[in-house]
Parts: structure tokens; sequence; C-alpha cells
């Protein structure tokens, strides 16, 4: 199976879920499953999993992390989606 | 299993491995199994000589289409990602694909291990037309002499025509399984090369002692050199699946890919074709029975409740293990591989790296080895009563 390279994280465009990706919370937050990938990713805090969920609501990145992510993590965060655009887990819109 | 963690939001965590942080949180349990193994049928129409579930005889108490299906509902409302199916050898029920079918459209992905004698032209067609479905073929040597003489005669040639079926069908890469025995583990270059020819990815699997591999895994299993030549090769492969079977292996240096812990009951266990469930798919012994997808509550009840699967995602006492600094890296190594060679569960596994197994069963010559049993073997392959106290031989 031949991936495409998901291109570099831009908080200035809309994203989501990628369309072949499971889901599930859990305790720590949750596991993102890959089926074009076969590639697990573990999501290591609920605010991050709610960002995660919440890309497809908003027209861009940065206005979801405005309302959504308090000042102090945003920093954190914005790296947090960037790793999980690399890995194919959300995708640009 | 390739994984990685992403914490974002909370805190980084600090100077652990970012393997080691994901595992702690792993070794706790899920809500749901990440996958789970699913043989379908203890019918085979081979006999290879280490089978993990003695399989031969199909059992009159296997799952009706109907209820496998009710058990996929229930997969998929767990959200499980994805089924191991094997067996015995799954493509000989009739219903095979019907059961595929579902799983798939149910979003519940399926990976299925098969040694290809039923995989003709047709049904490797059949399956290039599926989404989410992967192919395992198995093969146990790099030439049919060797495979032969594990799988049976004429199960080499029988496993190349169904790799070529699914090449011509355009099926993309499926997997070439090979449990690693020590007449096998020279030919890693060769079993690369064959995997290469076909478009494949090679998976390599750790070669227990149960099932009838209880019988042969005295003969069958690597010397300590061996080991270390694998490991070395592994490492310089990380393309090379190995459905992370040889964690026992990273104390000898760098973590291999995977989750490296291991996961029974805790992110895998095994579905058994009359609907035992079990740790692990290497462990089919009463004492490591959950339950049974029959039973009220169903598959998730017994997931999340069972008593078994409770004690396992408690911490772990490391045992005779504790005054070795390599703990954190093997954990100790393999329940089942303990467990059928009579080792107590908490201390080294049989092949660690360091030779403390060996030396354990050296100690104890003498051991209960609780013995799988003939199983659903064909009457002629085995007939055991058990368990049984034996003079055992050592790990060589």
């Amino acid at each position: 199976m031949v991936l495409e390279r998901p291109p570099a994280f831009d908080a200035g465009r809309a994203w989501q879920v990628h369309p072949q990706v499971g889901l599930r919370e859990e305790d720590f937050g949750a596991l993102a499953y890959s089926y074009a990938g076969r590639r697990l990713t573990l999501i290591g805090s609920a605010l991050l999993v709610e960002v995660v969920r919440g890309l497809a609501r908003y027209d861009s990145a940065d206005l979801a992390l405005a309302e959504l992510v308090p000042d102090a993590e945003r920093a954190r965060v914005e790296r947090a989606l960037s790793r999980l655009a690399a890995s194919g887990v959300i995708s640009a819109r | 299993m390739r994984a990685e963690p992403v914490a974002g939001g909370s805190a980084p965590p600090g100077r652990a491995a970012p393997g080691s942080a994901m595992r702690d949180r792993l070794e706790t349990g899920l809500a749901a199994p990440i996958c789970l193994t699913w043989e379908l049928t203890y019918g085979c129409n081979l006999a290879c000589i280490h089978c993990l579930s003695s399989s031969g005889r199909r059992d009159p108490a296997e799952l009706s289409t109907a209820e496998a299906m009710g058990v996929i509902d229930e997969l998929h409302a767990m959200q499980v990602f994805y089924v191991n199916i094997g067996g015995g050898e799954p493509m000989l029920r009739p219903d095979f694909f019907d059961i595929v079918s579902y799983s798939v459209d149910q979003k519940v992905g399926v990976k299925f291990s098969t040694n290809g004698t039923r995989l003709d032209a047709e049904k490797a067609r059949r399956l290039a037309a599926m989404d989410y479905v992967d192919v395992q073929i198995s093969i146990d040597g790099a030439d049919a002499a060797t495979n032969d003489a594990v799988r049976g005669e004429g199960t080499y040639a029988a496993a190349l025509r169904a790799m070529e079926h699914l090449a011509s069908a355009g099926f993309g890469s499926f997997k070439i399984s090979v449990v690693i025995t020590r007449h096998n583990v020279e030919q890693l270059d060769a079993f690369e090369a064959l995997a290469a020819r076909f478009g494949a990815q090679l998976r390599l699997t750790r070669l227990r002692p149960s099932g009838r591999g209880a019988d042969t895994w005295g003969q069958l299993h690597l010397f300590a050199e061996q080991q270390r030549r694998l490991y070395g090769w592994l490492v310089e492969r990380p393309g090379v699946l190995t459905g992370d079977s040889f964690f026992h292996l990273s104390a000898l240096g760098d973590s291999l890919e995977g989750l490296n812990l291991c996961g029974a009951g805790r992110v895998v266990c095994l579905i058994d074709p009359v609907g035992d469930v079990y740790a692990c798919p290497f462990v089919i012994a009463e004492e490591f029975r959950a339950g049974n997808v029959r039973e009220a509550g169903g598959f998730s009840s017994v997931w999340r409740s069972s008593p078994l699967f409770e004690g396992l995602r408690a911490p772990a006492s490391p045992g005779a293990c504790a005054s070795c600094g390599s703990y954190d890296a093997c954990r100790g190594g393999c329940m089942a591989a303990k467990f059928f060679t009579g080792l107590p569960l908490e201390g080294p596994d049989p092949e660690c790296v360091f030779g403390h197994g060996e030396a354990a069963l050296e100690r104890t010559p003498v051991r209960l080895v609780p013995h799988p049993g003939p199983g659903h073997s064909r009457r002629r392959v085995a007939e055991r009563p058990r368990p049984v106290a034996v003079r055992a031989a050592g790990p060589r």
C-alpha cells in the first residue's frame, strides 16, 4: 500500500479526523487507528481529543484552538496537532 | 502493532522513552481490545507440528454464522479496530466470506491468516475487491524442504500458489507470516527476498510452546546465539512486522518496533471457535479462560469485568527478575512461554536473553508442566493426558 505523504500542518486551514481513522475514547484520552496506514496512535489527553473531534466544526484549526484551548496550553496542543497531521490521524479538508 | 503516542496538552513524559510512556498507559487495560484474535474453526486440512491451537478436527460447538455476526456486532459497538481471524484454517468455513464481509461492512477491519490451500484465483479476486482486509499467508521455511518438515508435504507449493493468485488479482501488499524456528532462522534474507518478489510485507513471529508446540518447542526453538542474530536483523529492519512477539529480545539493547508489552487481557485477547475467551492466542488453557461470548453480557462483559483480565491489568510483580536491570525492557517476557514450560509466571522467560530462564529450567528438571493436551488434533497426531508430571528436557 502506497500512502500519500501528508501535507505539513497549517493551522490556518480547515482540518478533520481523517476519514479512514477510527477514534476511540479511553481513560487517558483516546486511541486513533489508521485503517489506511495500519497504525495506532495514542492521544494522551482529553483536551487534545476534544480539539481533534472539534476540528470539523471550525473553518480553521486556529479558530478551533482559540475557542477550545486555554492560552497557556495552546502552543503544546498545536504541536500535537502537527504530529497528528504527520501521522495521518487528522487531514486537511 | 505500529504505534506512537501524542501527548499534547498534558505534561510531557519526562525522560522516559515515548514508547514506555505509552506502554504504562496500555498496561492497565483498555475499554476494548485494540485488536483481538478470533479463531473461526478448529478444523484444519493441515497438521503443523507447532500449531498453537492444536487444530485439526472441527468442534461441533463452533459458533454459528448468526452467532459470529453477533460477535461482530459487539466488536463494532466496542469500536474494536480490527480482528485477526485465524483457526484452524478459517477458509474452510463455508461462511468465511459472509463473516469477513459482515465485519468489514461494520468497520471492524479483518486480517486473516491462512495456509493458502483454499485461496484460489477466484477467491483472490474477491479479496482484492474488499477494503479493510489484510491477508497473511503462513510459511515456515524459505524452501519446500524446511517448510514442509513443519507444515506437511506440499504445503510450501500451495502457499506459493496462493501468493501468485493474490499477486495476479492485484490484491496489493499481503503479508507472509513465518514462525521463526532454529531451522528457518538462517533463511531470514531469503524470506525478505520472497516478500520483495511479491511486493509483500514480511511478518515474523515467535514460536511458543503452546498447543502442539508444547511437544515440539524443545526441538524447534531458537538457540541463544540465534536469538541474538535475529534481534540484530530485526533492529536493522523496522519495516518487518513481528506482532510484538519478540519483546523479550528488547533486553539486548534498543527496543524493537511495537508496543513491547505482553498484551494479554490488556490490549488483546482470543475468542476461540466455540466462543471461549482467553487472555491471548497462546494460552488455550482453563487457567487463562476468562469466559464465553455466549454468556449473558457477551464478549464485552467478559472483556470488561472478568476477574482473570482484571488480574492481568493489575501491576505485575517481577518476581525473580526484580534484580535484573533489564526487566523494564523485557517485562519478564511471554506469559504463555513460561506457563507451558512449567516456569513461574513471575520470573524469567524460558528464552530470557541472559539465560536466566534456561538456568531456571535446569534448576527444576522435574516440573509439573501443564500440557495443553491433544486439543482438536486429529487422533493420529497426538494423544496425551494432562497435566503431566514430566522429567522435562531443558530448553534445548
